[in-house]
């Protein structure tokens, strides 16, 4: 197919002059990320459970066994295996798991002798809500009764037998603008792009329009390349806007590489687009655009882990939102905004991403009207 | 296929569903003939425009537009041709240059600047240039509309009812502007309602409900039709009921106080519609069929598949 760099850029440029023209669509891309900026302070609170957690267990004595044995036993920790230290920090900078837990050499000596002994859980404490009413299970587990039979010096009446710390990892103070400004991100980007794109493909149909560009020599690549490139640029000035909020507003951190970043916006970017051209082509008029969208959109918010914490929904809830590209850019975001993630780590949400992309892009293809028929 | 033949198809066809829009159309349109396209709403006249610049494909049936294959070449001839559609539909929220400009770059256009600006002033535009297309009036808009199909400078123009709800003294300029067009070589298929604008075609097509059932010119339509008219003059309504029940008269059409009273079969009529008319104290005149009858006559055939 013969492609024109000069149509391509005619379209872009009209669809530019267009979005100048609607003021109320340009109030909206700058005002929507603000206001759910300043307006999504307080999230909703839940009660997560299956936290996936690691060991890390430097005296196998019987006395951790029995810890673990009572972690395992409780609905709120999902232990996921025993690793050594180097493993367990990478397991936490992926995502994978959101404790660990680590015994001291010497734990069962020390416990037996009445010495108190250290447990250190380090938590991933980007999502503050999820960490919190787990940590205080962690305290409350009836470990003591499972001690009973061993013979044991009591430390000072009273004192628990061990001493547990909590290292709050990513997000030591529990500020939930760490967690809120990464998960906006998505957000707006998810509901921008996709409704916006629906639109503009769908209100050309409407109008009538998009018959006189099909009578002219424009090919259905031109007009769709054409037609998406302003919306990146949205994009990403939307991102640059809230990150620009969120570092000098709420003093959100940022760890890991901004390139990286913007790459893995820009990704986020090209799939939401793609989603929103795909639906604009099954679309009828804008209406049916905006419903759709809708559609998408709130399975996106509620399943994601925007809202409600991802290890705190059922199964096939967490099945549907790993389907989702916000879920994973999430992950991302907070992988690379608190953490310092690098790319490798992240592989495993980078390609979930593009898979959508693919599968979406395939659709839309097969879907898009190359004539009125 | 002659340089002198600017649409040449054959059992062209357009099923959607299992509707047949367009069925089996021949059509032969001379390099800068002006071509009327007539028939009832929903007759399919936009469908075949449509198949002709190629925005839609033809279930079946073949033929070429400027020389070039309907299915096959679909993007040559989108260069060489200018289609006006129906409903407005140039951009509301661009101002009248950033239209031209926008479809001159479509066209990639080499010396784009000079074409708009000419074109502006060719149609009298230029006050209006940075005026928003959306907010010009009906007249305006179709002006804007025919500048931006000749833009390109194309050897076909397909117009689609482009005077619907334009006053006539912008109608009558339009039709000007259509005639020096086709004076310079452009050729010109233009659908239309109007009894005027039919007259002012060299040649015409009558389609009903996908059927092509009439063309040639004015006069070929009239004998195709096979009709004989009657004119009665001062009829009332009673006097039009009584010669709706006369033997052989197919259509009744008032043009002002005169009747006219039409039907397929001369001879039935010759001795009824004088009977008719002198019991009711009234004068008939046989006249020769107007372009009017005939398209009467065709309509009204049309909508009754079963006598046709």
């Amino acid at each position: 197919m013969n492609f024109s760099w000069h149509r391509f850029w005619g379209i872009a440029e009209k669809e530019l002059i267009q979005l100048r023209r609607d003021r109320l669509t340009l109030g909206m891309i700058i005002g929507i990320p603000l206001a759910q900026l300043f307006l999504f302070g307080y999230a909703i609170n839940s009660e997560p459970k299956h936290l996936p957690t690691a060991i890390v267990m430097a005296d196998p004595g019987p006395a951790a066994r029995a810890y673990v044995q009572a972690l395992r036993a409780s609905e709120y920790f999902d232990v996921k295996g025993i690793v050594d230290e180097r493993d367990s920090t990478r397991l936490l900078d992926r995502g994978d798991v959101q404790f660990v837990v680590t015994f001291p050499a010497g734990f069962h000596r020390d416990l037996v002798r009445g010495r108190r002994p250290t447990i250190l859980i380090e938590a991933d404490a980007t999502d503050p809500m999820t960490v919190g009413s787990a940590l205080a299970v962690f305290s409350g587990l009836p470990v003591s009764e499972m001690l009973r039979d061993m013979p044991m010096t009591t430390p000072s009446e009273g004192a628990p037998p061990v001493d547990v710390r909590v290292q709050r990892r990513y997000n030591p103070e529990v500020v939930s603008a760490y967690n809120i400004v990464p998960g906006l991100l998505g957000v707006i980007l998810t509901m921008t792009m996709v409704l916006m794109t629906g639109l503009a493909m769908t209100r050309e149909r409407e109008r009538g329009t998009f018959e006189q560009l099909l009578a002219t020599p424009a090919t259905p690549i031109e007009v769709m390349t054409g037609k998406i490139v302003p919306y990146i640029g949205i994009g990403l000035l939307q991102v640059t806007l809230i990150l620009l909020a969120g570092r000098f507003v709420f003093d959100v951190p940022i760890v890991g590489s901004l390139a990286l970043l913007y790459a893995v916006v820009l990704l986020f970017i090209a799939a939401t687009l793609t989603l929103g051209m795909t639906l604009s082509s099954l679309a009828r008029n804008q209406l049916q655009a905006m419903q759709m969208t809708f559609f998408y959109f709130l399975p996106s918010i509620l399943l994601s882990g925007f809202m409600f914490p991802y290890r705190g929904m059922p199964p096939w809830a967490q099945w549907v939102g790993s389907v989702l590209p916000l879920t994973h850019f999430l992950i991302l975001v907070r992988g690379i905004l608190l953490k310092g993630a690098d790319w490798v780590t992240l592989w495993p949400h980078i390609w979930p991403i593009i898979v959508f992309m693919m599968v979406v892009l395939g659709i839309g293809l097969k879907t898009y009207r190359r004539t009125l028929d | 296929m002659s340089h002198s033949t600017a649409i040449h198809v054959r059992g062209l066809t357009k099923r959607f569903a299992d509707r047949t829009v367009v069925n089996a159309v021949d059509l032969t349109v001379n390099r800068g003939e002006i071509y009327g396209f007539l028939g009832p709403n929903g007759s399919g006249k936009t469908t075949f425009i449509r198949m002709l610049c190629g925005l839609l494909t033809p279930d079946s049936g073949s033929g070429t537009c400027l020389g070039h294959d309907l299915v096959r070449e679909a993007a040559a001839i989108k260069r060489k041709v200018g289609y006006m559609t129906q409903r407005f539909s140039l951009w509301d929220d661009l101002s009248v240059r950033e239209n031209l400009d926008f479809v001159g770059r479509m066209y990639g256009l080499s010396d784009r600047r000079a074409a708009v600006q000419t074109c502006l002033n060719t149609y009298g535009l230029a006050d209006r240039a940075d005026q928003l297309a959306g907010t010009l009036s009906g007249g305006w808009k179709q002006r804007l509309a025919l500048a931006s199909c000749l833009l390109h400078r194309p050897d076909l123009l397909l117009l689609d009812e482009p005077t619907a709800g334009v006053d006539p003294s912008a109608r009558r300029e339009f039709w000007e502007e259509l005639h020096r067009l086709s004076a310079t070589g452009v050729t010109l298929l233009v659908s239309t309602h109007y009894m005027d604008e039919a007259e002012r075609c060299h040649r015409l097509a009558y389609l009903a409900y996908g059927d092509l059932i009439a063309h040639g010119d004015a006069r070929d339509i009239i004998a195709q039709a096979g009709i004989t008219t009657w004119t009665v003059r001062g009829a009332d309504a009673a006097a039009r009921a009584e010669f709706a029940a006369t033997p052989g008269v197919t259509d009744l059409a008032s043009f002002g106080t005169v009747l006219h009273v039409t039907g397929r079969d001369a001879a039935l009529l010759a001795t009824h519609v004088p009977k008719t008319a002198a019991r009711l104290n009234l004068e008939a005149t046989p006249i020769e069929a107007s372009l009017e009858d005939a398209f009467i006559h065709l309509m009204q055939r049309a909508t009754r598949p079963a006598q046709s």
